[in-house]
């Protein structure tokens, strides 16, 4: 029992690391209906440009001085940058195929995914990039389970995003001209919603929310690698299709179930075959329930 | 000339500077708390400075301020294509087939090993053109194939000693159970979510042959494969069958022509079938396709299984040559790789994905030294062939122009 409880918080911390990451597929689906092969990247970018920070800052001098405003700093930093970078990404690789056939948009996005985690292994290096590992150190324990003060504040940081996300898509102007635009692209731009904007800013929330995810895994699993992104990709996508892909509270939920899985999975069946859990679910959903939990009804040019 | 100037500007300035901004934190923050620019600086300043030609060179053309060089050109080009016309495609074909036959005779070892890549890749490029170009599946999974085949032949050789040429057709029907089992369940999707779904599969596949220890020996791979070998009779001692180990080089070029020259022929053969029509039927319209009286989901399933034959012989051939095996050769980048070459050649063309297959494995022989930038060039050149030119190299002639695609 004390090992399921133990496994439980694991998996609940993994899954607020994939929903962060689900979220931007299910945003970027949302409003041009495109998987955005490069979201994967944005997440190793944002664990990359983390990491560097973190370095400058240590080797500085202010980590140990301020230890909570520099990480703090580091964050906001990081997911500015990753949000520049998709915005950027979008404008150059994704705006001119607007209208194009969807095989070329797909071709287009996995090469920017190649090129991205090329121009991140070129600068940065082949080699995994240890983050800094003393701040987040340490835990405590209820009984005989012990709960790292990282998890916590993971959890505690996913929850804080996806609720302050949830004010923006449902209380804001801004919320409402992107949920306008995933509906209805032609009548939302009658209202004079400029939906190339709208669309962009998808991508830099989106891409934001996966630079942050990026950092905690960096310090979770304490080093990032310029691959990293690759396989966090697909399971997140497998999270947002779980959940209904283009619903935002199903995403969340999405990353939470998958995270549960194969923690689970990896625990109680076989290490070895962790990354395979979340595959079979993602292909089990495409394939008996397709809208997944709380989609609504998908266009029959995707299932 | 100045109008298509300052169209091209803003675009263009404002791009630069954003890579800049990119650039400067991966290159310019370093771990010792230091911040330098010059280094950022540099790298910037060779890209910015490529950048600038093409955009002028492209301003320049689109301004007809190169009329002078290029009209002569396509009059040239007119002429030539007109000559090469009068001469029979037979011909060409007859001189071409030649040119390879003599081919491992004056060259060497290296430009051998290269020949013998480029004509692997001829088979899977072809073999995933079936699935993406004529039945429009994109399938991100497709080295899943090759690493089925090639397991098959090691896994047939070193256990039972099966030879290389009783393999080939085990390999292909294996590769094309695996087609269809993967592509059963994903027949109902479309686009994307067909894409990432292959790619799931792919990477199980990946997964599976790391992991099954006492079947596949795990990453370790498995070594001592026989290479191809020839039988013949032998009366030393009675009648028996003797093998003769083909370990030369050329020999196996000669092999790899021989599966490149069927895959070419078999996958013509199959676009200009009825099969072939249907496939096309469906990768322009399915739903109308379907109306039409053509079986989706069949046809759906053969794409699959056949595109997944070509893989497994070209797997089988990768095994007995290389006479090693490990997962590690059947990565993602490997699929994306020959996505790469399909796409850059051109869809659903045999000419342009031949092309595409030379540029992406013999350019990076000739500058060698740039190996590091191989998939971040490949990477790009997918991204810049999507948005200025989504026909390919050598566009296929049969590809029908959409209402959607029109409208851009």
């Amino acid at each position: 029992m004390e090992y399921f409880i133990q496994q439980f918080i694991n998996g609940i911390t993994l899954g607020g690391v994939y929903a962060l990451i689900a979220l931007g597929y299910t945003m970027v689906y949302g409003v041009i209906q495109l998987i955005n092969f490069a979201h994967g990247e944005f997440f190793a970018a944002g664990g990359y440009m983390g990491v560097i920070l973190l370095a400058y800052m240590t080797g500085a001098g202010y980590l140990e001085t301020h230890p909570f405003l520099c990480i703090a700093g580091a964050g906001v930093l990081t997911m500015a940058y990753t949000a520049f970078l998709a915005m950027g990404v979008e404008r150059m690789a994704y705006k001119p195929l607007r209208y194009a056939s969807r095989l070329s948009l797909l071709v287009s996005a996995l090469g920017m995914s190649i090129f991205l985690s090329n121009g991140l292994m070129l600068t940065q290096g082949v080699f995994d990039k240890p983050y800094p590992s003393e701040l987040t150190h340490g835990g405590f324990e209820i009984g005989p389970i012990s709960v790292g003060y990282l998890q916590v504040i993971i959890v505690g940081m996913t929850a804080v995003l996806l609720v302050g996300l949830n004010i923006l898509v449902f209380k804001t102007r801004i919320g409402m001209a992107m949920r306008a635009t995933a509906q209805d692209k032609i009548m939302s731009s009658l209202v004079s919603i400029s939906s190339n904007r709208i669309i962009a800013l998808t991508f830099a929330i989106g891409a934001g929310l996966a630079a942050c995810a990026g950092m905690m895994t960096g310090f979770y699993y304490g080093s990032v690698r310029y691959d990293m992104g690759f396989v966090p990709g697909i399971k997140a996508f497998a999270a947002a299709v779980l959940g209904g892909i283009g619903n935002i509270t199903g995403a969340m939920l999405g990353g939470v179930i998958i995270g549960m899985v194969e923690v689970f999975g990896a625990a109680y069946i076989s290490g070895q075959y962790k990354d395979v859990f979340a595959f079979i679910i993602m292909i089990a959903v495409l394939y008996f329930k397709p809208t997944g939990i709380m989609g609504e009804n998908v266009d029959d040019t995707r299932v | 000339m100045i109008r298509e100037c300052k169209k091209v500007l803003k675009p263009f300035v404002l791009g630069l500077l954003w890579l800049l901004a990119l650039l400067w934190p991966l290159l310019g923050i370093h771990p010792d708390g230091t911040l330098s620019f010059a280094n950022a600086f540099q790298v910037w300043l060779y890209i910015a400075a490529v950048a600038f030609v093409c955009v002028f060179l492209y301003v320049l053309n689109k301004s007809g301020n190169l009329d002078f060089a290029a009209r002569p050109a396509a009059v040239l080009h007119g002429r030539v294509s007109e000559a090469a016309g009068r001469i029979p495609a037979k011909a060409w074909i007859g001189l071409l087939l030649g040119f390879a036959l003599i081919y491992p005779q004056i060259t060497g070892r290296y430009e051998q090993d290269v020949a013998i890549n480029v004509l692997i890749y001829i088979c899977l490029g072809l073999g995933l053109n079936i699935v993406i170009g004529l039945a429009g599946m994109l399938d991100l999974g497709y080295i899943a194939f090759y690493g089925v085949g090639a397991y098959s032949y090691a896994l047939l050789n070193t256990n039972f000693g099966i030879s290389f040429w009783f393999s080939l057709p085990f390999a292909a029907v294996l590769a094309a159970l695996a087609g269809c089992i993967i592509g059963y369940p994903t027949l109902r999707m479309r686009g994307d979510y067909l894409a990432i779904v292959t790619l799931g599969f792919g990477e199980i596949v990946r997964l599976i042959l790391n992991n099954w220890m006492t079947l596949t020996n795990g990453p370790n791979g498995i070594l001592g494969i026989d290479p191809p070998s020839f039988y013949f009779l032998s009366f030393d001692g009675g009648l028996s069958f003797e093998h003769l180990y083909l370990k030369k080089l050329h020999y196996l070029y000669y092999i790899a022509l021989f599966l490149a020259v069927f895959t070419i022929i078999a996958v013509r053969r199959l676009n200009f079938s009825r099969i072939g029509r249907a496939w096309e039927s469906i990768r322009e319209d399915e739903t109308a396709a379907e109306l039409m009286g053509v079986n989706t989901f069949l046809l759906k399933l053969l794409a699959y299984a056949m595109g997944a034959v070509f893989a497994g012989l070209a797997g089988a051939f990768f095994s007995a040559r290389m006479r090693f095996v490990s997962p590690e050769s059947f990565t993602f980048l490997e699929s994306a790789l020959v996505l790469a070459m399909v796409v850059l050649g051109g869809m659903a063309s045999i000419p342009g994905i031949i092309l595409g297959v030379m540029a992406l494995i013999v350019l990076p022989e000739v500058f060698r030294e740039f190996e590091l930038y191989r998939m971040l060039a490949v990477g790009g050149a997918m991204t810049v062939m999507m948005v200025f030119k989504p026909r390919g190299l050598i566009p296929a002639k049969r590809v029908g122009t959409r209402s959607e695609e029109k409208e851009g």
